[in-house]
C-alpha cells in the first residue's frame, strides 16, 4: 500500500534536500563559475554571475596540452580496472561459491595491503621502475594501480557475488552445464550490475589516485593528476586559471559519473545490504 | 557442498589475486624493512651505513612523533563522525518523496569524483581562503571578521574537506541499505503508535548497522593514509597542529630525503595500521558474516 | 591490400630510419613560475634554428618539482635532461657529481654574468648551471600611502623606520596593512625572508661548531620584532602567506609594504595585473641599526643539465640559447623589457632601454651586487648561502623551524616557545646528519 503524501509535506522535504545537495556540491559549482571569469573578477568578491570568458582555459591550454594528459588518464584508469577485474574476478567467483575457513581472512589480509604508506615505499619501487624501464610509461602506472585498487575490487565482486543463490548454479549443474558454461551464461548475466559498479567505482579510484601518477611519470604517461600539479601555486593571480584546469581534471569524471551513477550506485554495497 | 574438484580449481582461480597482492606487499615491505635499518640519505647515497635500530629509536623520539598519531586518531574518528551521521541523516532526506531526486542524488555524489589534491585546492583558494574565499566573503556579509581557518582551525579545517570527500560514500552505501527497509514492518510500527524517533532507533538505524560497518571499514583504510589534502592547505602546521603519521613519513621522505628514517616510519605506520585492523575486525567482522 | 601493407611498412621503415638520425628529444623539468611559463612559449626560434632537437615539457609547482628532480638524480634515473634547480641544490649536487659542468657551452659569454650569482653557481670556479634569472630582495611601498600618511622611507630603511611607515600607512577598516611579510611554513617561503631578516639583525644560524644558534638575542630580536610588526600591522592569515599570496595582496593595493624577492618588482609595476602598477617605490631590504648586513638574499633559478642526460650536447644548446642576450632580445621584443629575465646579465643593466622600462633595475642590481652569499652573518658562520644555508639538510630543518615560526605568527604558541622549539629540533637533526658529535 503506497502512502499519500501531502504535497505540502513533499514540498518541504524536497526544499530541505535541495538546499543540502546545493551545499554540498556548492565548492564543485563555484568553481566551475570562477574558470568563466577573468581573474580580476575572481577576487572581486562573492558573485555567481560570471562573465563567460574562456581566456582562462585558453591560458591553460597554452601552458600544458590537456590532450595527453587526457588520454593518459583515461588508459590509466580503464587499463588498470580491466586488468583489475582479470585477476579479482575469478578469485571473488572462488571466494563466493566454494570458501574456506580462511576466506574471510584472506579478504581481511588484502584489505590490509592498502594500509602501507605509499611514500614510504617510494624509493624502493622507484628503483624497480628505473631497472625494469617501466618508469614514465602506462604500463607501468596500470601495474601499479591495478595492485592499489585490487583488494577493494576482490571485496566488491565477492559481497556481489555471494548475493547469487548458489541453488540457480546447483541447478544448472544438474543440468549438464559446464563450468564454462556456468560462467558465461548463469553466473555472468546475475554478476552484470556488480562488475558494473566494481568497474566505475574503481576506475573512479584509479582517476583520482595523485601520488604515483605523479611520483613516476615524466611526460609520456603523466596523466590529469600531473597536469594539475603544474598549476596548483603559480605567481600572480591564479583563482581563474586554477579554477579552469581543476574543472578540465575533474569534468571527464564527473560527467562519466553523473551518467552511470545508478549502474554505480546499484552494486556498491560491498555486502552492507542483505 | 563443494566437491574436491570445485575446491582445487576454486584455489586455482584465487591463486592470482594472491599471488599478485602477496608480491605487491612482500617486496615493497622487505625493502622498507631493509632500508629502515640502514643510514640512508638520497642526498648522501655514498654514505650509506649499517644503522641498527638507530632510524626506529630517531622517528619514534621526534617531537611530532605523539602529535602525529593523536592527529591522524582525530582525524579519522572526526572525519567518520561527520561522514557516518551525515550521511545518515542525507540518506533520510534523499529517500523522502521529493521532486527531482535523480537530480539531487547526482548533487550529492559529485564530490567523491573530485581527485583529493583538486579538493584541497578548491577548498583551500576557493572557500576558506581569508581574503578571497566564500567563507570570508559571507563573514563580511555578517559583519563578522573573517576567519583565518587553516592557522586557527587547521586540523578541524583538513577534517572538513576530508568529510566532504567521503561524505557522498557514505551516503550511497547508506542509501542503499535504507532503501532495503521492510516498509510493511515501518508501517505497523507507525500504526502502533510508535514516533518517527523511536522507529528510526529500533528499526532503521539496527537496519542500518552493517552498512554503517562497511562505511568505516572501507573508509578507515583510505583515511589513514589521508596526506595530499594536508600538503595543499597546511603542509602539517602550524606547528604540528595537523601533522598525522603519513605526513610525518611524507617529510622524512620527501623533504629530508631520509629514506631510512622514512622506511622506519614506514614500518611503524604498519603495524600501528594492522592493530587499528585487528581492532576493526574484531569489532566489525560479526557484523560483516 | 597487399599493396597498401607494403607502402605502409615502407613508411614506417623510412620513418623509423630518419628518426634517430634526426630528432633528439629533450625532457625540460620546469618550475611553473611566469618567465619559465614564458619561456615555453618562446621556444620558436631554437626550434627553427636546432630542427634536431624536440622539446618536451615538465612543468610542475616548485615543491613537486624539487622532490622529483631530487629523487631522479639521486637514484641516476636519467628521466630528465635538463632540470630548472636554484642555487641551493647547485654546489651540493655538482660535488655528488650529478651535475654536468658547463664551462665549455657553444657561444656563451658566461663574463657577462652578474659575478655574485655566477660565484652562487660555481664550484671552484667551474660553473654547474647557468641562470635563467636571479633576484634578491628588497623594499617595495605604496608611495601614494606613504605620502598620504606624511613619512617617507630611505633608500636603506632600518627597521625602526619600516616599522613606523607601517603603522602610519596602515588602515585596518579600509583593508590596507602597512607591512606584508611572508608566514607560510618552508624553507623557500617564510624561513627565506626570515633567515634574511636575522642576517641583517646580526644573528646566525650556527656557530663555527655547527651549534645551532636560536638561543642567541639576536634571533629573539629578529622574531620579536616579526611577529610585533605582522600582528600589529599584517594582514589576516598571514601565517599561510607565502610570495604568491603576498604578491596578489600587494597587487589589489592592500599592503603598504612587502618586503620580498627583487622579481616582484616587475609584477607589482605591471598595469594589466596590479592596481597599484604607477605608485611603487622601491628601497634596500632594511638593516638593523648598527648591523651592517642587508640580508644577503640571493636567489636564482638555473638550469643545469644531470650527468645523466642521454643528450648533453642537445641539452648544452638549449641551456645557453635560453640564458643567452639573443633570448633576453627576443622576450623584450615580445613582450617589452620589462618582463625580460632579470638579475643575470650586466649587460641588461647597461642597456638604456631596460633602464627606461623597468623602474626598478637600479635597485634591484644594487640588491643583487651587495649580497654576500659566502659570508650572509655579521658573525662567523661554518657555512654558505644567503637566506638559505648550503647544506643537504636545510630543506628539512628549514621547514621544521619555519612550521615552529609560523605557529607563533598565527598565535599558537609564544616566540620564546618557537625558538625553544627550534632550537631543540635543529640540535636533534644536526646531530642525527653528524654535524654534532653525538
Amino acid at each position: 500500500m503506497a502512502r499519500a503524501v501531502s504535497t505540502q509535506t513533499k514540498i518541504g522535504w524536497t526544499i530541505a534536500a535541495w538546499v543540502v545537495a546545493l551545499l554540498i556540491f556548492f565548492p564543485i559549482l563555484y568553481t566551475v563559475i570562477t574558470s568563466f571569469k577573468t581573474e580580476q573578477e575572481a577576487i572581486a568578491g562573492f558573485d555567481l554571475i560570471p562573465s563567460f570568458t574562456l581566456q582562462s582555459y585558453g591560458e591553460v591550454q597554452t601552458q600544458n596540452d590537456y590532450i595527453r594528459p587526457f588520454t593518459n588518464s583515461v588508459i590509466i584508469a580503464v587499463g588498470s580496472t580491466i586488468l583489475a577485474l582479470i585477476v579479482a574476478i575469478p578469485a571473488a567467483w572462488a571466494m563466493a561459491f566454494a570458501p574456506t575457513k580462511q576466506t574471510k581472512n584472506i579478504l581481511m589480509w588484502m584489505l590490509s595491503t592498502k594500509m602501507m604508506p605509499a611514500v614510504a615505499v617510494l624509493v624502493p619501487i622507484y628503483l624497480i621502475f628505473l631497472n625494469t624501464g617501466l618508469m614514465d610509461t602506462r604500463i607501468g602506472l596500470v601495474i601499479i594501480l591495478m595492485l592499489m585498487n585490487l583488494p577493494i575490487v576482490v571485496w566488491m565482486l565477492y559481497t556481489y557475488f555471494r548475493e547469487i543463490p548458489g541453488e540457480i548454479l546447483e541447478a544448472a549443474r544438474m543440468d549438464g552445464a559446464t563450468l564454462g558454461q556456468e560462467i558465461v551464461h548463469v553466473l555472468t548475466p546475475m554478476a552484470v550490475p556488480g562488475i558494473a559498479s566494481t568497474l566505475l567505482l574503481n576506475i573512479i579510484l584509479a582517476w583520482n589516485e595523485a601520488f604515483w601518477t605523479i611520483q613516476l611519470t615524466t611526460t609520456n604517461a603523466a596523466p590529469l593528476s600531473a597536469f594539475i600539479a603544474s598549476f596548483s601555486s603559480p605567481q600572480g593571480l591564479f583563482w581563474a586559471k586554477l579554477s579552469a584546469a581543476s574543472t578540465m581534471a575533474i569534468a571527464p569524471i564527473l560527467i562519466m559519473g553523473w551518467f552511470s551513477q545508478k549502474q554505480l550506485v546499484r552494486g556498491l554495497t560491498f555486502g552492507a545490504v542483505k | 557442498m563443494a566437491t574436491r574438484q570445485t575446491q582445487s580449481l576454486a584455489k586455482i582461480m584465487r591463486a592470482p589475486a594472491i599471488i599478485l597482492l602477496l608480491i605487491w606487499m612482500i617486496v615493497p615491505l622487505g625493502m622498507t624493512l631493509y632500508y629502515s635499518f640502514l643510514n640512508y640519505n638520497l642526498l648522501n647515497p655514498t654514505q650509506t651505513s649499517w644503522a641498527g635500530w638507530f632510524n626506529y629509536q630517531y622517528f619514534y623520539t621526534d617531537p611530532a612523533f605523539w602529535d602525529s598519531i593523536w592527529n591522524t586518531l582525530i582525524l579519522v574518528l572526526g572525519v567518520l563522525c561527520i561522514t557516518v551521521v551525515g550521511g545518515i541523516l542525507i540518506a533520510l532526506l534523499i529517500d523522502k518523496p521529493i521532486f527531482g531526486q535523480g537530480i539531487v542524488r547526482i548533487l550529492v555524489i559529485s564530490p567523491f569524483f573530485v581527485m583529493p589534491p583538486v579538493a584541497a585546492l578548491i577548498w583551500k583558494n576557493m572557500i576558506m581562503h581569508p581574503s578571497y574565499g566564500v567563507f570570508a566573503d559571507v563573514a563580511q556579509f555578517l559583519g563578522m571578521a573573517p576567519v583565518d581557518w587553516f592557522a586557527q582551525y587547521p586540523l578541524f579545517s583538513i577534517i572538513l574537506i576530508v568529510a566532504w570527500q567521503w561524505l557522498p560514500f557514505a551516503t550511497l552505501i547508506l542509501l542503499t541499505a535504507l532503501q532495503s527497509l521492510d516498509g510493511e514492518q515501518m508501517e505497523a510500527a507507525e500504526m502502533d503508535g510508535a514516533s518517527a524517533l523511536s522507529r528510526f532507533i529500533y528499526l532503521t538505524l539496527p537496519h542500518m548497522s552493517r552498512a554503517i560497518t562497511v562505511v568505516i571499514l572501507i573508509q578507515t583504510i583510505f583515511l589513514l593514509s589521508i596526506y595530499a589534502e594536508i600538503l595543499v592547505t597546511t603542509n602539517g602546521g602550524p606547528g604540528n597542529a595537523s601533522t598525522n603519521l603519513t605526513y610525518l613519513i611524507y617529510r622524512a621522505a620527501r623533504l629530508n630525503f631520509d629514506i631510512g628514517g622514512a622506511a622506519a616510519g614506514g614500518i611503524i605506520a604498519v603495524v600501528l595500521a594492522n592493530i587499528v585492523a585487528i581492532f576493526l575486525m574484531r569489532a566489525v567482522g560479526k557484523n560483516l558474516d | 591490400m597487399a599493396h597498401i601493407t607494403r607502402a605502409l611498412a615502407g613508411a614506417c621503415a623510412v620513418t623509423a630510419l630518419s628518426v634517430p638520425a634526426l630528432a633528439e628529444t629533450l625532457t625540460i623539468a620546469t618550475v611553473n613560475n611566469g618567465d619559465m611559463i614564458r619561456m615555453q612559449r618562446m621556444t620558436a626560434p631554437f626550434t627553427e634554428a636546432n630542427p634536431d632537437i624536440e622539446l618536451d615539457w615538465v612543468t610542475l609547482e616548485e615543491n613537486i618539482l624539487r622532490e622529483r628532480v631530487t629523487t631522479d638524480i639521486a637514484t641516476r634515473g636519467g628521466q630528465y635532461d635538463v632540470l630548472t634547480i636554484g642555487n641551493y641544490e647547485v654546489p651540493i649536487w655538482a660535488n655528488q657529481d650529478w651535475l654536468l659542468p658547463l664551462s665549455d657551452l657553444p657561444d656563451y659569454d658566461s663574463e657577462d654574468l652578474l659575478p655574485p650569482v655566477r660565484d652562487a653557481l660555481s664550484v671552484d670556479g667551474t660553473l654547474y648551471a647557468v641562470p635563467f634569472y636571479a633576484e634578491s630582495a628588497m623594499v617595495m611601498y605604496r608611495t601614494d600611502l606613504a605620502e598620504a600618511a606624511g613619512v617617507t622611507i630611505s633608500d636603506s630603511p632600518t627597521w625602526a623606520e619600516i616599522r613606523a611607515a607601517a603603522e602610519a600607512m596602515t588602515n585596518k577598516d579600509e583593508e590596507v596593512y602597512g607591512i606584508c611579510l611572508r608566514g607560510k611554513p618552508g624553507w623557500g617561503e617564510n624561513m627565506a625572508f626570515l633567515t634574511a631578516m636575522a642576517n641583517s639583525y646580526g644573528a646566525r644560524w650556527f656557530d663555527p661548531d655547527w651549534q645551532p644558534q636560536f638561543d642567541s638575542e639576536e634571533w629573539n630580536a629578529t622574531l620579536t620584532d616579526y611577529l610585533d610588526m605582522m600582528t600589529s600591522y599584517g594582514p589576516p592569515g598571514a601565517s599561510s602567506n607565502g610570495f604568491n599570496e603576498n604578491l596578489s595582496l600587494f597587487q589589489q593595493g592592500k599592503c603598504g609594504i612587502w618586503i620580498d624577492a627583487t622579481i616582484a618588482a616587475s609584477f607589482v609595476t605591471d598595469p594589466e595585473n596590479s592596481t597599484v602598477a604607477d605608485s611603487v617605490g622601491f628601497a634596500q631590504f632594511p638593516n638593523k641599526e648598527g648591523v651592517d648586513n642587508h640580508g644577503n638574499w640571493l636567489w636564482s633559478w638555473s638550469l643545469a643539465i644531470p650527468a645523466t642526460s642521454d643528450a648533453p650536447e642537445a641539452a648544452k644548446t638549449f641551456v645557453a640559447w635560453a640564458t643567452s642576450k639573443a633570448y633576453t632580445e627576443a622576450v623584450a621584443e615580445a613582450d617589452g623589457w620589462r618582463n625580460a629575465p632579470a638579475g643575470t646579465r650586466a649587460s641588461l643593466y647597461e642597456n638604456a632601454e631596460y633602464q627606461e622600462a623597468a623602474p626598478f633595475a637600479e635597485m634591484t642590481l644594487n640588491a643583487i651586487e651587495s649580497a654576500n652569499t659566502q659570508k650572509a652573518s655579521v658573525q662567523d658562520i661554518p657555512y654558505t648561502g644567503g637566506q638559505f644555508v648550503a647544506i643537504p639538510e636545510f630543506q628539512g630543518i628549514g621547514t621544521s623551524v619555519g612550521q615552529q615560526f609560523s605557529a607563533a605568527l598565527a598565535g599558537q604558541m609564544s616566540a620564546e616557545d618557537a625558538l625553544a622549539g627550534a632550537q631543540s629540533n635543529v640540535t636533534r637533526e644536526m646531530t642525527r646528519a653528524g654535524y654534532i658529535s653525538r
